[in-house]
């Protein structure tokens, strides 16, 4: 491939990829509106067109048209800045998610995925790290109380939660031997007698599996962990003093970061684009995003059933949650599965 | 070519940023001027074929110590720096020019010793014959293979620190 088709394709891919990630994000808050209405005995948004399907277009002309308020005590610079670190780093993890396997287009050869490298799950953490700047600045440049502590609790649990996470993927690390994505998917390829598959799930990496469900929640200041925007002890949290497309972009920001958990929980535990594959080519060849979606979905699901479902915790039961139980535990289960691996 | 050209785009960032960071009179941004020198950093390591430490960089450097950095910064709401009156002359004229030629000929002698000036940019690069190093495995055979007594020695170190951090953290009056 010539290095002209070469960034042609990825081109495409960058704006495919932008494209379904943003509607994926748009369409997660109406699911999460609905779904949380039925919960409480609601119907949620049902006026903008047939079940409320054009509410996130509503939603996001809404949010351009307001006016856009810059408190003139804030650090101006800094306060432009952070929601465009929220954003662009919520969408950079995006890039080395693989969603498919390799597809053949005529004579071209390409994986479904922006870049394939080989330190893709050590990309994803470390852009996940920067980003927790994004909530720190913009607690600290609006200059105002509220927003002020919810950016320092943000930040706290943020880079307590990392390390639980982080430490939680060396199980699967332990299997696969590989940090590229690609591979830890190809890894769990196979089944046990047919029919139970060799997902990283049911190969002694269900205590890693629930860690890193939690720690991911925290991350993404999800309930029953979003002591940042606590809107009963903190207003709105870091994202207070915010207002028009600039809260708009805090607010795709966690929806992103909620898709690229959702995505990385399916290939690191459920084996990623794994399914039944059947049918004429074409079919053949969107099968496996088909599985993947299906599992993307189910986790995005499983996020919103949480929040209409726990109470919030309290700040000190958070913390130490974070570093008494699920640290240990995480060392644990690395310790376990080293033996496990060692002595096979 | 293009490794080249990025080289120099990212090298001016890193330098660039590190003037920013003692120019600035407010301590978060001095951190946040930091923190662009640590990501251009990550880049140069990336673009001499270590993409493992080039991770490593961003995790560590960029994302947590510069997150307590400015968590600290945060928390006691430093204001804008002081400045002495008084500098020295001498220093305010010949400090940078004096520093910058010491630097570079420290680094020409010390890449000369270590045999280092055979690295180019624009990796995967060829050390000792054709082991490729800066990816992940080549990292973990040298780490737990070649290195394993310094390396554990080195994690024992890193524990007593944390072991008198907390000690340190918990001293009541």
């Amino acid at each position: 491939m010539g290095i002209g088709t070469y960034i042609l394709v990825s081109l495409v891919k960058i704006a495919l990829a932008l494209l379904i990630l943003l509607t994926a994000v748009a369409y997660t808050t109406l699911l999460e509106r609905k779904v949380v209405g039925h919960i409480q005995n609601r119907w949620g948004p049902s006026r903008v067109g047939p079940f409320g399907i054009w509410q996130p277009l509503a939603d996001g002309l809404k949010f351009i048209f307001k006016e856009d308020i810059t408190p003139p005590f804030a650090n101006k610079p800094l306060y432009m800045l952070a929601p465009i670190i929220a954003l662009t780093t919520a969408l950079t993890s995006i890039a080395v998610i693989p969603v498919g396997p390799w597809i053949k287009l005529g004579s071209l050869n390409t994986p479904l995925q922006i870049a394939d490298v080989n330190i893709g799950l050590l990309i994803i953490l470390g852009v996940t790290s920067v980003g927790v700047y994004g909530v720190a600045l913009a607690g600290w440049s609006s200059n105002s109380k509220y927003s002020m502590l919810g950016g320092l609790r943000a930040s706290a649990q943020m880079v307590s939660y990392e390390i639980a996470l982080g430490l939680s993927l060396i199980g699967v690390l332990i299997y696969a031997g590989s940090f590229s994505l690609r591979d830890i998917v190809d890894s769990q390829a196979g089944t046990w007698l047919g029919f139970i598959p060799k997902w990283n799930l049911f190969r002694g990496q269900f205590v890693a599996f629930f860690i890193y469900i939690m720690a991911a929640y925290a991350e993404t200041n999800r309930i029953p962990f979003d002591l940042p925007e606590a809107e009963t002890e903190l207003v709105a949290g870091y994202h207070t003093e915010y207002s028009s497309m600039k809260f708009a972009m805090f607010f795709m920001a966690e929806y992103a970061n909620m898709v690229t958990v959702a995505c990385l929980a399916s290939i690191l535990f459920l084996g990623g684009w794994s399914g039944p594959v059947f049918g004429p080519p074409i079919v053949q060849s969107l099968l496996p995003v088909f599985w993947f979606a299906l599992r993307v979905f189910a986790f995005m699901f499983i996020y919103i059933w949480v929040r209409g479902t726990l109470p919030r915790f309290r700040y000190d039961q958070l913390m130490a949650f974070g570093w008494k139980f699920l640290l240990p535990l995480a060392i644990a289960n690395i310790v376990v599965t080293s033996l496990v691996v060692a002595l096979k | 070519m293009l490794p080249l050209i990025l080289f120099f785009i990212f090298a001016a960032l890193c330098v660039g940023g590190a003037i920013n960071l003692l120019v600035q009179k407010h301590p978060i941004n001095s951190a946040l001027s930091l923190i662009v020198v640590m990501g251009s950093l990550a880049l140069i390591y990336l673009l001499l074929g270590a993409e493992f430490v080039a991770a490593v960089q961003v995790i560590v450097y960029a994302g947590a110590v510069m997150v307590l950095f400015v968590f600290v910064i945060m928390l006691l709401n430093a204001g804008v720096e002081e400045r002495t009156e008084h500098a020295s002359r001498v220093a305010m004229v010949l400090g940078v020019p004096g520093l910058i030629i010491g630097l570079s000929l420290a680094v020409w002698v010390v890449s000369h010793l270590a045999g280092l000036d055979r690295i180019a940019i624009g990796g995967p690069m060829v050390m000792n014959g054709s082991d490729v190093f800066g990816n992940p495995q080549a990292i973990g055979h040298l780490l737990f293979r070649n290195f394993l007594l310094p390396f554990e020695v080195t994690s024992v170190l890193i524990l007593i620190a944390i072991m008198g951090a907390v000690v340190l953290a918990r001293r009541e009056e």
